[in-house]
């Protein structure tokens, strides 16, 4: 039983890191831009497309991982200006109704070039077997996702925390009118995390493909976990969102296997409960 | 004013009349217009008029929907049809209500979608509300001994219901308790310094548009026979809001006129084409774009329509 416990933790954390890579650029485009971006998950399920398109076409799932993500910044760059710039004066709910459109929009551009039925992504050869960890069999591929994912999170964390355009996009999210007193050229930054959020959306959307295959209606299921990490994590915070995304994968996979029948459920118990006692999150900033 | 009653009274009287004169699905198409129209005005109701963006407004529609569907197949009476779905609504949305109003903006958002998300887990899971599949084969309603099987007698009972409704929505709106509604939505700060209990308010509002919604989801479990987890979930939420932005936000007439306008873009644009999400998307954001007024808000400032 302890194995089964250590297996399922481990498919908890995968579930986690691939959460964690999509709610770092929401959480990020929230404390900076204030949009609640309900069209990240489409970014997620672009990376998906993006990546077996280019697995098509060149036969190689690393070229394919690095590609993707550039090609879904690309397209989240340009939604940024074309989209959600007009709208900053107008407040965040126009944004929020804009994004939600754009759903519609990407979920059925990719039904009309890739059709509406479930794609598979082949596993990239090298982790196409199992490992065994003390006793537990799992695919070595979840192991590469979790140690890709931990990799990407001490990266971010570095960028952040550690270079100067860590140091402008944290002043942008603390406050970003301040910041263009400043002298920093907010407009572009702006643009800049927006696009990069929408890249590390599409990573996971690449990562997840072996695992989940890829379907139209995926990024608007993958965006209420998100958006629940977001929440439990702290708007605004790459800690709370690293923090949210491993409890709530855990979560989710605990719940599938030991209550399958409220296994949908657990998340919103987690949250909820969460929330009571910290109603700003993990890392938050108190609520006005 | 005379005029503009006059207009009214000759469109329901031709929305009433409809059946006599058209096959079953255009009146089909009707009815489906009618009640997610009747769904949007009360979104309406909060996002127009209050100023509260929710997400979650399908959490009502689908309770309405599930609790017809249950108590229908018991026992077939108005009281299963309409008073128990909407006092069960009314119910959720003074829980669900009494936890959101304590935030706003996308905070509230997010708490409201998140809560019609939990409604819909449980539709999903819970065998014996049909898990995946939901309720089918519910009987309509016997209405003092008369049976609403029939298309025409459906549409009767729709439109009586609808009218009362929808009346009883434009009286909230104009009358004090609206007027309050609309002050807490152009500044909410000053309604509370001049001493209204907004939280009392927006809580009254939110029961309000909820116990509508629930009757409208009562509705469509009716029309269809049927219902899916698919109610809750929060597309359904988003497709409503979809609806009022087309027609106009705070005009209760735009919310039934985007709803017509989505579903017939819906059932026209596919039978040419599949690409009416794409279609309807594209519309979408060019509305929040450049007509953030909607249709009635383009019409009154480029006609010069008034309120």
């Amino acid at each position: 039983m302890p194995t089964d416990l250590f297996a399922q933790a481990l498919n908890g954390l995968s579930y986690g890191v691939l959460l964690f890579l999509l709610s770092v650029g929401l959480t990020l485009i929230f404390g900076m831009l204030d949009v609640v971006n309900l069209a990240h998950g489409s970014f997620y399920m672009l990376g998906a497309y993006a990546g077996l398109a280019l697995i098509a076409a060149t036969g190689n799932f690393w070229l394919s991982l690095a590609l993707a993500p550039v090609s879904v910044g690309i397209i989240g760059a340009a939604v940024e200006r074309s989209c959600l710039r007009p709208l900053y004066r107008r407040g965040p709910l126009d944004q929020v109704l804009l994004t939600f459109g754009l759903i519609y929009v990407f979920e059925d551009l990719v039904k009309w070039i890739w059709g509406g039925r479930i794609r598979s992504i082949p596993t990239p050869d090298l982790f196409s077997g199992s490992v065994t960890l003390l006793g537990a069999t799992i695919p070595s591929y979840r192991v590469f996702v979790i140690g890709f994912g931990l990799v990407m999170a001490l990266a971010l964390w570095l960028l952040i925390e550690r270079t100067r355009l860590g140091a402008i996009i944290r002043a942008g999210v603390f406050d970003a009118e301040m910041s263009a007193g400043m002298g920093i050229n907010v407009s572009r930054v702006f643009t800049l995390v927006f696009a990069f959020g929408a890249a590390l959306a599409g990573l996971s959307g690449v990562i997840a493909g072996p695992i989940q295959s890829a379907y139209p209606p995926m990024g608007a299921s993958i965006l209420i976990p998100a958006l629940i990490v977001v929440a439990v994590g702290g708007l605004g915070s790459l800690k709370g969102s690293l923090a949210g995304s491993l409890v709530i994968g855990q979560a989710e996979t605990f719940g599938k296997a030991w209550l399958p029948g409220a296994s949908m459920l657990i998340i919103y118990v987690v949250m909820a409960a969460i929330l009571l006692f910290r109603p700003q999150g993990f890392f938050g900033r108190a609520l006005k | 004013m005379i005029a503009r009653a006059a207009g009214l009274a000759v469109l329901v009287a031709a929305i009433a009349a409809f059946p006599l004169f058209m096959g079953s699905y255009p009146v089909k198409l009707l009815q489906e217009i009618l009640i997610f129209g009747l769904f949007a005005m009360s979104l309406d109701l909060l996002m127009g008029y209050t100023g509260m963006v929710s997400f979650g407004h399908s959490a009502f529609f689908g309770i309405g929907a599930y609790v017809a569907a249950l108590a229908l197949v018991k026992s077939p009476g108005l009281t299963s049809a309409l008073l128990l779905p909407a006092a069960v609504a009314a119910v959720g949305a003074l829980l669900i209500g009494y936890f959101s109003i304590r935030v706003s903006g996308v905070y509230f958002i997010m708490l409201t979608l998140a809560f019609s998300q939990m409604f819909y887990a449980v539709a999903f899971q819970n065998a014996f509300l049909g898990a995946e599949d939901g309720l089918v084969g519910i009987p309509r309603p016997t209405v003092a001994g008369w049976s609403i099987g029939s298309l025409g007698r459906f549409h009767a009972y729709l439109i009586a219901i609808e009218g009362l409704l929808a009346l009883f929505l434009w009286r909230v709106t104009r009358s004090p308790f609206g007027h309050v509604l609309r002050g807490i939505h152009e500044n909410e700060a000053r309604m509370q310094a001049v001493g209204y209990p907004v939280r009392r308010y927006k809580l009254a509002a939110f029961v309000i548009a909820g116990t509508v919604a629930g009757i409208a989801g009562a509705l469509y479990t009716q029309f269809q026979g049927s219902v899916s987890p698919d109610a809750f979930f929060w597309t359904t939420s988003g497709q409503a809001l979809l609806m009022v932005i087309i027609g106009g936000t705070g005009t209760l007439g735009g919310a039934m006129l985007g709803a017509a306008a989505f579903i017939l873009l819906q059932s026209l644009v596919s039978s040419y084409t599949e690409r009416w999400m794409l279609i309807l998307g594209v519309t979408f954001v060019l509305l929040v774009l450049f007509a953030p007024g909607g249709i009635v808000g383009t019409l009154r400032g480029r006609v010069g329509l008034r309120a």
